[in-house]
């Protein structure tokens, strides 16, 4: 088996005016991903644009595996435009998926905006009990709602314009849900993906109130399997070496998204 | 089909090697090709001690290519020698090690470290574009660079010993030229073009370096001529490289004078890219009725 395989499209299908399910058959045996981890795919076969691009898995299906993805740039613009019966190659599945909680831990799921394509499958995966925080722009941008409300024991909505569930940031929601429930923090464990000013935010209540937690991050990828180093984010790890500083002494270093990530421990990423 | 060719004394069993940067240390892409195919591996660009590289965004697609600013990341040679090159031992391959250093000195003492350890080769990178020091400032500079080959050639015994040329010169042919008469046993050429790209909703460079090298299949006119140039320049092989995607394009530069060649940027695209290439330059040798590798090079219809 190949994590390098060509694919048939079955479904390309637009869920609102931005978002669309991608479904897609391989032509060959494939390794089953875990939640979080992505596929590099080619939204044209030509060199422009050249490169693949990386998207979180959201389902293994009977028939095949699928993807949700934002129409953002020229890259999923064109992807867009992929009709069914073409073939595509892609390559997967890649990088680090989420960690499985602990015992006695509580997963907090927090997705904003496209990032429920990521955490979707977690929420699917999780036996335990399991609370989904989901902000989005407005109504139409929020997705899978029923699928969500089967998989979830609690669904926190909330929309930047307020037309579904509470107005406000997702971040701030998760705030007050701890604040009301301080007494149980150690007993969360955070999962996020979304906006990189959403997962800053989320980092920094993570921190100030001791909470463990993940988050999945994005960058620019050129290969996916770690060959190129271009998809780096910046994070402090303690020095091994030997210090006469009372004080922890950080030093900076990158890691690559696609293989190190991109899940990476809430606490690790300098944003 | 015997596709081996020489560079130097370096024999490889085919034209097709990688090119530093895109494809680690060997073992990233271990899983999709058998490395024993490969003419050689050509690994990410070692430095004495290691590297962090720039800040992100370190990467951005452009029109049939990209622009990349890694700023050499690196292991650095201690942590390659005790951990990547034996890796890259288990396999019966070529390896050549890209080096880069601050000064001369640097540059001898990663040489002589390495023909001790019996690399296949050392390829000397004197043309990367995005670091501030060392490399570029004597890629750019004939004198600068004919004192560092002649240096570095006194060190290296065993290897053979190839010197990466930049293409952000006004003459490829004196570089090759300056290579060739100052001890390097072949040239590789084109590392990536000096390039930039601007986000103009946010009115900021698209790399955080703000420049990058640009690479993919934008460059390859620019790589083809460059390479016919500096083959009528000089008589010791050119491993071209630019812009790779396919067999025919890596038929293309050994037409243009290229005795091998190395994939780059589409191993990102396909990483099966280089077994491909291999078996298309064989296919296109028996459809023509030729012998060997050989034959291609330097069997371009030009005067």
């Amino acid at each position: 088996m190949s994590r390098y395989f060509k694919a048939k499209i079955i479904s390309n299908l637009p869920l609102n005016s931005k978002n669309n399910l991608f479904t897609i058959k391989p032509l060959e045996p494939v390794i089953d991903p875990e939640p979080g981890q992505f596929y590099m795919i080619e939204p044209v076969n030509s060199y422009d644009p050249l490169l693949k691009r990386p998207f979180s898995f959201f389902r293994r299906t009977p028939e095949g595996i699928q993807f949700l993805y934002t129409i953002k740039g020229r890259g999923t613009s064109l992807m867009s435009k992929l009709e069914k019966g073409q073939v595509i190659s892609l390559i997967g599945p890649l990088g680090n998926g989420y960690p499985k909680p602990e015992d006695g831990y509580i997963p907090l799921l927090v997705a904003g905006g496209i990032g429920i394509a990521s955490l979707s499958p977690l929420a699917e995966a999780l036996t335990k009990k399991t609370y989904v925080f989901y902000g989005a722009r407005s109504k139409d941008e929020l997705l899978i709602l029923d699928e969500l409300k089967e998989l979830t024991d609690k669904l926190f909505i909330c929309t930047d314009d307020g037309s579904m569930g509470e107005k406000g940031m997702v971040v701030d929601i998760l705030n007050d849900f701890l604040t009301f429930h301080f007494s149980l923090l150690t007993s969360y464990v955070i999962y996020a993906c979304g906006p990189q000013p959403m997962l800053e935010a989320l980092s920094k209540i993570a921190l100030e109130k001791k909470i463990k937690g993940y988050v999945s991050v994005e960058e620019n990828m050129a290969c996916g399997v770690g060959a190129c180093q271009g998809c780096v984010v910046k994070v402090g790890s303690q020095k091994k070496k030997h210090s006469k500083l009372r004080t922890p002494n950080f030093e900076l270093v990158f890691k690559r998204v696609c293989k190190e990530g991109p899940v990476f421990p809430i606490e690790e990423i300098v944003w | 089909m015997d596709l081996s060719v020489n560079i130097g004394h370096l024999k490889l069993k085919n034209p097709v090697m990688t090119a530093s940067g895109t494809f680690g240390y060997g073992e990233e892409y271990s899983e999709f090709i058998d490395l024993n195919m490969l003419g050689a591996v050509v690994v990410k660009g070692i430095s004495l001690k290691p590297m962090e590289g720039n800040p992100p965004p370190r990467i951005c697609e452009t029109p049939c290519g990209m622009l990349n600013a890694i700023g050499l990341q690196n292991v650095g040679l201690k942590k390659f020698l005790k951990e990547k090159l034996p890796y890259l031992r288990r396999f019966d391959i070529k390896v050549i090690v890209n080096i880069l250093g601050n000064n001369t000195n640097e540059y001898i003492r990663l040489s002589k470290s390495l023909d001790d350890t019996g690399v296949d080769g050392i390829e000397l990178n004197v043309s990367c574009p995005n670091v501030k020091k060392g490399g570029i400032m004597f890629g750019t500079d004939k004198k600068a660079l004919a004192r560092l080959i002649s240096k570095v050639r006194q060190s290296v015994q065993r290897a053979v010993l190839i010197t990466k040329l930049s293409p952000n010169v006004s003459s490829i042919q004196e570089f090759s030229k300056v290579a060739e008469d100052s001890g390097s046993d072949a040239v590789s050429l084109i590392n990536t073009i000096q390039g930039m790209a601007i986000d103009i909703e946010t009115r900021k460079p698209k790399l955080a370096n703000i420049t990058g090298g640009l690479s993919g299949p934008a460059i390859k006119p620019i790589a083809i001529r460059m390479v016919w140039e500096a083959s009528k320049a000089v008589k010791i092989p050119i491993i071209g490289m630019g812009g790779i995607m396919n067999a025919e394009d890596a038929i293309e530069f050994m037409l243009a004078g290229a005795t091998a060649v190395a994939v780059g940027t589409a191993n990102f695209t396909n990483p099966r890219a280089t077994i491909e290439i291999i078996e298309g330059i064989e296919a296109y040798i028996r459809k023509k009725g030729m012998n060997s590798p050989q034959e291609i090079t330097k069997g371009l219809g030009a005067t």
